[in-house]
């Protein structure tokens, strides 16, 4: 049986020694703290033309977040090229022929990549939360203020998932290619304009995405945001039921299929 | 060692792989011959546990693949050139396959020098030349010191002096005691670098020989003739016991025969001869001929299609050149 340990070390030597780690992670981390920026700004300026129940209703520490919904689209390139390149290149025969325990060398990935894409999601989440409130000037929140610790971990919890999700489709799919064509648009429009659309938002509310990303909500109907049927960790939850499914339809894919 | 038993690969209703059962020993190099299409590379990606066979196994040193603890230190394989990321160094690409089966990382450096790509042991692997490619390959099978090695088409968009190398490499390797299996649809080359031979046509086996024994056979000679005077030489020749057969152009020829023999023979009776010549008929034909019915695409529609009534000719005929007849 193949060497838990020596199979880990093995994939973060591949994970490490390949340049789309770093410009796939470095985008999610500056694209998510420069646009969350941009717009903490721009709210800031702009707070007084807010209407009186859109007030009451701020959520400094969401809007401080906010550049996910772009910055998180790197962290889906992130888990998709990790799995999807053992594919693309050819390399998934030669890491076979290594380690044969397909769920040994499966889940070794996946949790090498996994733990990367968390620490930087992190990251991610805590500089865009100091720098949004930094920008907030006078509406801004503190990590000692109720809940807003469990959102900005969350925020973290949220990227690392959206890339453990991501990889689990890429090892059902077995393409970098038709795994990107379906998630970035996924997460990009589909999933959003259904969130805006009545009667499919009802639906759209249960998409990892939207769901997953109520942990990160301090002020539960801030921003004009539709009220949710579950809690931030309940949504929290939903996302990884989606992200348990994503990884075990990716574990009998590869335990079945002929490399 | 290796052994095949009743294996076999389907997809959907083809199929692809056809009860093979032969066994590659050890400290010889076994060429593993077929036509393009013949099952070759589906049969060794199984013998790695790549693909799951339909019915059938695969024992290496008497365990499944997947029991066997880290693997590259039993069984380095080659199976494409460009089985690596393109976007790793060579070294890392090595580097990352060796961690996983626990071999120390100055093995990394050694393979790399033993098939020469020090120099650009630190270059993205996608840059490489095919050969360049193929020398990675042949490294990772190297990596764990086995003493199982299979190579998949090697000589493949080689270059002469890149395929004089893998020669004397797989020859060496041999001579170390290690087992050897190596594919090709090229007679010409199993014929300089094999010992051992395994023939195999639309998945089934064919023949299971040594090579010295299908040379042997299979590599029929002959004495060619030409003469102006062509009635009477024949009539010569049948007093005489020979067995003439013509072959057009007015040439006839005799098996079995000596040209001192038959030169002479035709002296003392003073026929003029245009031509006297030892032929040997090639390997390659020997190997067309055994594969004719067993080919998959055919260059011209006239030929029979694989499937309707090709499989009883070769399948008759199989055991003449095999110790171990087919499954079927």
């Amino acid at each position: 049986m193949a060497s838990v340990p020596a199979v880990l070390q093995s994939e973060w030597t591949k994970i490490r020694t390949v340049s789309s780690t770093s410009w796939t992670l470095a985008s999610a981390l500056l694209v998510t703290v420069a646009m969350s920026a941009a717009l903490c700004a721009l709210m800031k300026a702009t707070f007084d033309e807010l209407s009186p129940a859109e007030r009451a209703t701020f959520d400094p520490t969401f809007i401080s977040f906010s550049g996910m919904i772009l910055g998180q689209l790197a962290m889906v390139v992130f888990g998709v090229l990790v799995v999807g390149t053992e594919y693309s290149s050819g390399m998934i025969r030669t890491s076979l022929a290594a380690v044969p325990q397909r769920a040994t060398f499966l889940f070794s990935k996946i949790a090498v990549a996994a733990a990367l894409a968390l620490v930087v999601g992190l990251a991610t989440s805590f500089l865009s939360f100091f720098l949004g409130q930094a920008l907030l000037g006078e509406h801004r929140t503190t990590l000692g203020a109720d809940n807003v610790l469990r959102a900005v971990i969350g925020g973290g919890l949220y990227m690392g998932l959206i890339a453990l999700f991501s990889m689990g489709v890429a090892a059902m799919l077995r393409s970098s290619m038709l795994s990107l064509g379906i998630l970035v648009p996924f997460f990009f429009l589909i999933s959003q304009i259904l969130s805006a659309v009545p009667k499919a938002k009802e639906v759209a509310k249960y998409f990892p995405d939207q769901a997953g990303a109520k942990i990160m909500q301090v002020v539960p109907e801030a921003l004009n945001t539709e009220k949710a049927p579950y809690g931030p960790w309940g949504g929290l939850g939903i996302m990884l039921i989606w992200v348990a499914a994503a990884l075990v339809g990716g574990y009998l894919v590869i335990k079945k299929r002929d490399a | 060692m290796i052994e095949l038993e009743g294996l076999t690969k389907r997809f959907g209703t083809k199929v692809a792989v056809d009860h093979l059962s032969f066994q590659v020993r050890p400290g010889v190099v076994t060429g593993f011959l077929g036509p393009n299409g013949a099952g070759k590379s589906t049969t060794m990606r199984m013998m790695l546990d790549l693909d799951n066979p339909t019915s059938g196994r695969v024992r290496i040193d008497g365990k499944h693949y997947r029991d066997l603890e880290e693997p590259l230190k039993y069984i380095g394989a080659l199976l494409e050139a460009k089985a690596m990321h393109g976007g790793r160094s060579a070294y890392n690409n090595l580097l990352c396959l060796a961690q996983s089966n626990r071999i120390p990382e100055r093995r990394v450096a050694e393979v790399l020098d033993t098939v020469g790509l020090t120099s650009v042991a630190r270059k993205k692997s996608k840059g490489f030349s095919l050969g360049m490619a193929q020398r990675l390959g042949i490294a990772s099978a190297l990596l764990g010191d086995p003493e199982i090695l299979m190579f998949d088409e090697p000589v493949n968009g080689l270059d002469p002096e890149g395929i004089h190398w893998i020669r004397n490499l797989m020859k060496a390797l041999a001579a170390e005691g290690r087992t050897i299996f190596v594919s090709s649809h090229l007679m010409s080359e199993m014929a300089l670098t094999a010992d051992h031979l395994i023939v195999i046509g639309q998945g089934r086996l064919l023949a299971d020989t040594s090579m010295a024994d299908f040379i042997q056979r299979n590599s029929r000679s002959f004495v060619r003739l030409r003469s102006p005077q062509q009635e009477r030489l024949r009539d010569l020749l049948h007093e005489h016991g020979y067995q003439a057969v013509e072959s057009g152009n007015g040439t006839l020829e005799i098996d079995g025969a000596t040209t001192e023999s038959l030169g002479e023979l035709a002296a003392r009776h003073q026929l003029v001869l245009h031509e006297l010549s030892a032929q040997r008929a090639s390997l390659e034909e020997a190997f067309m001929q055994m594969t004719a019915g067993a080919v998959e695409y055919h260059a011209h529609g006239t030929d029979v299609h694989p499937g309707t009534d090709s499989g009883p000719r070769w399948g008759d005929q199989a055991p003449r050149w095999g110790t171990t007849s087919q499954g079927k």
